[in-house]
């Protein structure tokens, strides 16, 4: 059985409230191996276009496929890693790093409650990669903001997933723990894996991302960084002319 | 009895707290007894009408809270009283009720029957094996519920099991804690764990413990005091809510640690930024 060669939007509409589209006739096309950066302001529906690309939502209109032509079931879907906003995560969960991270394997899901042999060793070796080794034990309250955002990195990763997903990843980082982020996910993207994330991070990340896409309520411009990241394709992004899309 | 409805009690208590539903025992116990009266007006066991009531009482919350506008305490809230409200109304329409009402209301383990003993020992059976066996589910649904369902965990299914069995626990401890004592053994003994540890699985045994013997003590002095066994278990419970309270409070002021092959400790502040500059002081 093949991988998925391009991920596939088509007209994709989605809201929370009737006739009022939070995302609207989206056409995309991503390759897969490809690192996208998707850029917006705040409320422009970023967070929620990764959720639709992620299976969470089901669009009101149009058609997400992860199109696989040698594929042998129609109904392949790949593996996907998801890192939500830090944000949101509840930090006084009695979790520690280990146990978060092992949620995101496979092996999870069996049904006895502990966490098996093999699955520590395997924790073990994503934590190396990361950066982390050590912390398996420990609270995941007692990490500093990019400790955490690793984590859930690692909780993503260790299902070895065809696509990741990852919601504002380097939002309220110091530079240090931004730059380990965008290394990593440099990494996995020239290993063959398809990243996907959003940002505020014009600068740092979009501006050394290979492809970003401009993103409110609609796509408004999507390319290379040098062809994209333009005054008045920003301007459009963040609202502040006159641009209205017909 | 009392240490097995305790125990169970303790053990669901703490995925209540975790996923935000700290008022659902003592929601879903005033169903459960609007049920038991509407089951006993028409005839049909007391087990029956409440399973009926408090399942669809659970299944609507359920359905509320889903849709994100309403949180689910709210949802508890009304439609838990709605039910209970309706069984009152019905006792004092016909004046019909049988079983002892005020047992109900404040538990009286003394009261209970042999098949009472039965089903509540068959519960606990049942119920620990669902939250042994389900226990990674329910955590990944409660810690980051969209990213279980990416995950493919059908997370609708397993919140959906898990109100029925906290339903079904809740119904077998009414006659003996009483419906308006029960939130009490539900939530008392988690949040006592809770703070003692950070760990999950410690905390599961930890108020396993506490709802226990506090259950045992309870039932122990009621007999005793010639009391009702549901306040003397609360008063235990609250009792043991104290000294851990009391404990965490000690633990916080007076912080014991080693370094430099030193064990010692002292009073400071247990701060996030303490902590850290002491590490990096004493690495």
């Amino acid at each position: 059985m093949g991988s998925f060669e391009y991920l596939k939007l088509t007209g994709v509409s989605y809201g929370f409230t009737y006739h009022d589209f939070v995302v609207e006739g989206v056409n995309l096309s991503i390759p897969r191996g490809r690192f996208v950066s998707i850029v917006g302001p705040s409320g422009s529906g970023k967070t929620t276009l990764l959720k639709l690309m992620c299976g969470i939502y089901e669009p009101w209109n149009g058609d997400i496929e992860y199109i696989c032509n040698d594929c042998d079931s129609i109904f392949y879907y790949p593996s996907v890693g998801y890192v939500p906003q830090i944000e949101t995560i509840d930090w006084n969960f009695p979790v520690s790093v280990q146990e978060v991270i092992a949620m995101g394997s496979w092996n999870y899901k069996s049904y006895l409650p502990w966490i098996d042999k093999k699955l520590k060793n395997q924790i073990k070796d994503t934590l190396k990669i990361l950066g982390l080794s050590g912390y398996e034990k420990r609270h995941i309250r007692a990490l500093s903001g990019g400790e955490q955002q690793r984590v859930f990195l690692g909780r993503a990763l260790i299902r070895n997933p065809d696509v990741l997903i990852l919601d504002e990843p380097t939002t309220g980082l110091d530079y240090v723990s931004r730059e380990k982020i965008f290394d990593i996910l440099k990494t996995l993207s020239n290993n063959g894996m398809t990243v996907i994330l959003s940002t505020h991070d014009i600068t740092h990340i979009a501006n050394r991302s290979p492809w970003v896409i401009c993103f409110n309520k609609y796509v408004i411009a999507e390319g290379h960084p040098q062809d994209v990241l333009k005054e008045d394709n920003l301007l459009k992004t963040y609202g502040l002319s006159d641009y209205k899309i017909k | 009895m009392s240490v097995l409805l305790g125990g169970i009690c303790g053990l669901s208590g703490v995925y209540i707290i975790l996923r935000g539903l700290s008022y659902v025992g003592h929601g879903l116990s005033h169903a459960a007894f609007g049920g038991a009266i509407v089951g006993n007006i028409v005839g049909l066991n007391y087990y029956v009408g409440a399973i009926v009531w408090s399942y669809l009482a659970s299944f609507v919350i359920y359905e509320i809270s889903k849709r994100n506008k309403i949180k689910p305490d709210a949802a508890i809230g009304l439609v838990t009283t709605a039910i209970f409200a309706f069984g009152v109304l019905l006792v004092s329409i016909t004046n019909r009720y049988t079983r002892n009402f005020e047992s109900l209301l404040f538990g009286n383990i003394l009261a209970i029957t042999e098949q009472d003993l039965y089903i509540i020992v068959s519960v606990t059976i049942l119920s620990g094996a669902f939250f042994f066996f389900l226990h990674k589910r329910l955590v990944f649904s409660f810690f980051d519920n969209e990213s279980a369902k990416i995950s493919g965990i059908k997370t609708s299914y397993i919140e959906l099991l898990f109100s029925f069995v906290l339903a079904t626990i809740i119904i077998v401890s009414m006659s003996s804690i009483g419906v308006t004592l029960l939130a009490s053994v539900i939530v008392g003994p988690a949040i006592s764990a809770r703070m003692l540890s950070n760990n999950f699985s410690s905390v599961i045994f930890l108020s396993i413990i506490i709802g226990s013997v506090a259950s045992f003590c309870g039932m122990y002095a009621s007999f005793f005091l010639d009391s009702s066994s549901g306040p003397t278990i609360v008063m235990f419970i609250t009792l043991a809510f104290g000294i851990t309270a009391l404990y965490a409070v000690f633990k916080k002021i007076y912080h014991s640690h080693s370094h430099g092959g030193v064990s010692h400790s002292h009073p400071h502040l247990h701060t996030d930024e303490h902590r850290h500059e002491h590490q990096h002081k004493h690495p």
